[in-house]
């Protein structure tokens, strides 16, 4: 019982210290973009401010055409997303269940892919995009970022695919349905839990990208959130406005908490659903 | 409504695997055809081409005098019920019922009478919201079952319904089955391994080995005339006994005694002597055809025992016959003495493992 009891106090530490661990520099960012200007460059630190204001909100979108970037960061993220699981699905299913010629070839090659990290295709996407004359255009950011996320998808979905019983589709080719029917109506609600966590992926890589964004699009009112909250300038070039980078920061980081809590739910529906032996 | 017939039916995956060589049977409306066979026989691999899951090598598959070799799965208008039973899992049972129809666009009110009917026959009505991940192994067999009788199809197709329920329940719904199916005027063709599943269901039976349909019989044939040794030996439990013989004049000699021969064409020297444990009793006075023996094994089943016998041999291999006797049955000390009933006895060539005829 002491001993227990013991045990579930340090459990509890141990919470306590991951949960602070992690949350601490958002929180950070939290308290700060609703502190008052004072207050933030104010020493001893005031952690907890007893003066709060909205005023760096305010200045975002005021000054600034924030909701510009939102429009244009979810614009982006959310084509880049639905062309990664539009292309990737069925594609992980070819290979899944058709097995075609030299799939290890293009598994491998998948997998190759995943391993260069993004800043080595930098300056050959720049020069791909200065060719084709796709600066200042979301395609310059959507078509890499579709890119850069499809092997995870590819090989997410098609490991997901293979486990999918077999029986479910020879069944559902005697009722009748044809391929596209059957990955639309069969196959890919049941891939809902997967398709939501690739997704999900994509989304937040797509909206946090930073240098892409910076690089391929210069005009104002075609930036990312990313691009815009590293280019708030104060009033000076000594001024650092912490204020409103600290508001941006929250802006930008609300809609994928919001995304995230939201589609959690319906992972675990998905995944409770209802497997078909028992 | 439709005749099903398989002519020369062939799948080869590779030079080697042929899973079914040379395959015909056909299957009349309302009867009940079972492929039986041990796994690998080519059972299930013929099941799918005719479900069209499969694509056919060689032959041609008939439904009705209409060649449906080459036609899509979902065409042929034929039910499958799979060993999984393959519910989709997102939707509830009503909709697992409707889907086939709602594809084949028939008019809603008429999917709903159809399910409330399907329902209805299998005790499904109070399951129709449900979801199969909420239903027991017993239930889901039921809606897979029902999922085929809606569509009220051409044929129906079941591959091992059966093999995942308890054995208790199983031989419920083996009953279930038997009554539902023979009300369908359509051929039905179902595969198992199990042969009780196969005698108690079938109308006809096809045992098949290696690709080939080894007897295509009506289940009491399968069981009373073994058409080779392969089928004498997969079918009825326990197994037959098969003893390999040596033939000297116009008996067979088995351990110290001497069986009569029928009259055959011409005599090898070796044949292969069948006879089931059902069969062999223990001799009374007036019995011609006896073995002494010795018991080194009684095993209880309950109904009967099965008695192990060494034959008396003074050679040095042994000969076992296995006898299924009534438990109250005694016998003094170990020694035994058996009666085989000359009618009783298969005889095979040891070659072919043919039945030989007798003149």
């Amino acid at each position: 019982m002491q001993n227990n009891s013991l045990k579930k106090i340090f459990l509890w530490f141990a919470i306590i210290f991951v949960v602070i661990f992690s949350l601490a520099p958002a929180l950070w960012q939290l308290l700060t973009s609703f502190k008052v200007n004072e207050d933030i460059s104010k020493f001893p630190t005031i952690y907890f401010p007893t003066r709060i204001t909205l005023s760096h909100y305010i200045e975002l979108f005021t000054r600034r055409p924030f909701w510009r970037y939102i429009l244009n960061s979810a614009f982006v993220s959310i084509l880049s997303t639905a062309f990664a699981l539009g292309i990737g699905a069925p594609a992980a299913y070819a290979l899944a269940r058709l097995r075609p010629k030299g799939q290890n070839i293009v598994l491998a090659g998948v997998l190759v892919v995943t391993l260069f990290p993004g800043i080595l295709l930098f300056l050959g996407l720049l020069e791909i995009v200065q060719f084709l004359r796709l600066g200042n255009n979301y395609l310059a950011l959507i078509i890499p970022y579709t890119a850069i996320n499809l092997p995870l998808t590819i090989l997410v979905l098609r490991s997901f695919f293979e486990q999918l019983p077999k029986d479910l589709e020879d069944s559902a080719r005697v009722d009748g349905y044809n391929t596209w029917q059957m990955l639309t109506q069969i196959i890919l609600p049941m891939t809902l839990p997967a398709l939501v966590t690739t997704g999900i992926l994509t989304f937040i890589f797509a909206w946090n990208e930073f240098i892409f964004a910076l690089t391929f699009i210069t005009r104002e009112d075609m930036k990312t959130i990313p691009v815009a909250a590293a280019q708030l300038s104060g009033a000076s070039t000594f001024e650092i406005p912490y204020g409103p980078i600290a508001a941006a920061t929250v802006l930008g980081t609300l809609p994928l908490v919001l995304l995230v809590l939201l589609f959690q739910r319906k992972i675990v529906q998905g995944l409770t659903a209802g497997a078909v032996k028992g | 409504m439709a005749k099903l017939e398989l002519k020369n039916l062939n799948k080869t995956f590779s030079g080697k695997v042929i899973p079914v060589k040379d395959i015909s049977l056909s299957v009349e409306d309302s009867e009940f055809l079972t492929l039986l066979g041990p796994s690998g026989c080519g059972k299930s691999t013929t099941l799918r081409m005719i479900a069209g899951l499969e694509e056919v090598t060689r032959g041609k598959i008939f439904l009705g005098n209409e060649d449906i070799t080459y036609k899509g799965a979902g065409l042929r208008n034929m039910a499958m019920v799979f060993q999984s039973y393959a519910l989709y899992p997102h939707m509830t049972v009503q909709e697992n019922l409707a889907s086939g129809l709602k594809l084949k666009k028939v008019p809603r009110t008429e999917i709903i009478t159809r399910v409330a009917e399907v329902a209805e026959l299998l005790g499904l009505e109070e399951l129709l919201g449900r979801k199969p991940g909420q239903l027991s192994g017993g239930q889901r067999q039921r809606v897979a079952v029902g999922r085929a009788l809606v569509r009220k199809a051409e044929a129906y197709l079941l591959d091992e319904p059966l093999s995942n329920l308890d054995a208790l329940l199983r031989e419920r719904v083996r009953a279930d089955i038997k009554q539902i199916f023979s009300a369908q005027k359509a051929p039905v063709v179902y595969v198992t391994h199990d042969q009780t599943e196969a005698m108690t269901l079938s109308s006809k039976v096809a045992v098949l080995n290696n690709g080939y349909v080894q007897q295509l019989a009506p289940p009491a044939d399968i069981y009373n005339h073994p058409a080779n040794l392969f089928v004498a030996g997969f079918v009825g439990s326990p197994q037959m006994n098969l003893l390999t013989l040596p033939c000297k004049g116009n008996s067979v000699i088995l351990g110290d005694f001497a069986i009569t021969l029928p009259k055959f064409s011409n005599l090898p020297p070796q044949i292969v002597l069948g006879i089931r444990p059902e069969h062999v009793r223990v001799a009374l006075p007036e019995d011609t055809q006896t073995v002494k023996g010795h018991v080194y094994l009684v095993e209880n089943l309950g109904m009967y025992k099965l008695v192990s016998v060494h034959v008396a041999n003074s050679q040095t291999e042994s000969l076992t016959i296995r006898a299924l006797l009534p438990p109250e049955q005694n016998w003094h000390d170990e020694e035994i003495t058996l009666a085989l009933p000359s009618q009783n006895i298969h005889w095979f060539d040891v070659e072919s493992g043919n039945l030989l005829v007798k003149k």
